[in-house]
């Protein structure tokens, strides 16, 4: 739902670190995004393609690296993918606990020339 | 040629929320993002909240909608600093916003600021406002399987009411289940159980968030 307001910052940032590299084009901007974090890539893509209309990102492809969300059971300590429903853990069924990995969302590294 | 970023798509954001929560810190004021579904209660918490704290603590709010000005007409009335942000079909509140109406707002030091986020369980927890305290509030008859669906808004949540407790007799709402989850993301948020129809539980939450102002 908020991927205009997050494709935006995501935007600002490329264009910050591609400008102090003295870059005349961005040629591809490689994201991390850890599926606990409620973004859609169509989406993302749409607004991006809108938003870069006469920037030097326009054209430029975006890559998404998606991180599965990774929980670990509070009883067994096995580190285990987030089962569609619940947070049970397939071992010992006792309740897992999200560890961090499947919250990222950064830019990795961006392309230019 | 490549160039490595390795930075939080949401840098601009955070860097505006960090100026707003030394804003904050430096005059002593508690500012509690306020977030919930539609129709949680957050406008009836906030409400209850300034009736019971207003004789002992300065209380502003920012209303965020995305079109309407019902909220803040029901704060205004109770003669209650209150400033409107009509987010124009937005999803979420975000720092900047915050930022350019903290100037409008009579925002004295040591004093409450209540900021409603839109209503929504998922978009409003990716935006940092520089607020001090997260409150999430989940109400009964939304069911108790909230925290399975909406993990980063109770995982983040730095305290947790569940609202309209006068209606669990009518509800199939599994408490145990609602507590599990919660605990499995956030083992030591302070939850609060209340009515805001009764008045049932908000004096234990009042006392909570009074204390925080000191
Ligand atoms: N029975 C019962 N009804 C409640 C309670 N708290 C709020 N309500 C009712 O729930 C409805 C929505 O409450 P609001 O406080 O406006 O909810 P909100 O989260 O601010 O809603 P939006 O701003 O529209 O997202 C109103 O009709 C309230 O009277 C409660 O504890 N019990
Ligand atoms: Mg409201
Ligand atoms: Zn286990």
């Amino acid at each position: 739902m908020h991927e205009y307001a997050v494709t935006k910052n995501m935007l600002a940032v490329a264009l910050e670190e591609a400008e102090k590299a003295g870059a005349k084009k961005i040629i591809e901007i490689r994201l991390v995004i850890g599926d606990l974090s409620t973004i859609i890539d169509e989406s993302v893509q749409m607004y991006f393609d809108f938003l870069t209309e006469e920037t030097i990102a326009d054209g430029a492809k975006l890559v998404f690296k998606r991180v599965p969300a990774v929980f670990q059971c509070k009883a067994c300590s096995i580190e285990f993918n987030k089962p569609a429903k619940g947070f049970d853990c397939p071992q010992c069924g006792a309740m897992g606990a999200p560890t961090g990995v499947g919250r990222e969302f950064y830019i990795e590294s961006i392309e230019v020339e | 040629m490549e160039i490595k970023v390795l930075k939080n798509i949401m840098h601009a954001n955070q860097q505006l929320a960090e100026e707003n929560r030394k804003f904050f810190k430096e005059r002593n004021i508690v500012a509690v993002n306020v977030m919930a579904s539609p129709g949680a209660g957050k406008t009836s918490t906030i409400l209850k909240v300034i009736e019971a704290l207003r004789d002992k603590v300065n209380i502003c709010v920012v209303e965020g909608d995305i079109a309407s000005s019902i909220d803040a007409e029901k704060i205004d009335k109770l003669g209650i600093s209150v400033v409107q942000i009509n987010t124009g079909g937005g999803c979420h509140l975000d720092a900047n916003m915050i930022r350019t109406v903290a100037d409008d707002l009579k925002l004295e030091e040591n004093s409450i600021l209540f900021i409603e986020n839109v209503g929504n369980l998922v978009c409003p927890s990716s935006f940092d406002l520089g607020e001090g305290i997260k409150l999430v509030i989940a109400s009964v008859p939304e069911g108790h399987d909230k925290p399975f669906k909406y993990t980063s808004m109770f995982q983040e949540a730095d305290v947790i009411i569940l609202n309209k407790m006068d209606l669990m007799p009518y509800i199939d709402f599994d408490r145990d289940s609602f507590y599990k989850g919660i605990r499995a993301l956030n083992e030591t948020v302070p939850v609060f159980e209340i009515s805001c129809k009764t008045g049932e539980g908000l004096p234990a939450f009042v006392e909570w968030l009074g204390n925080k102002v000191k």
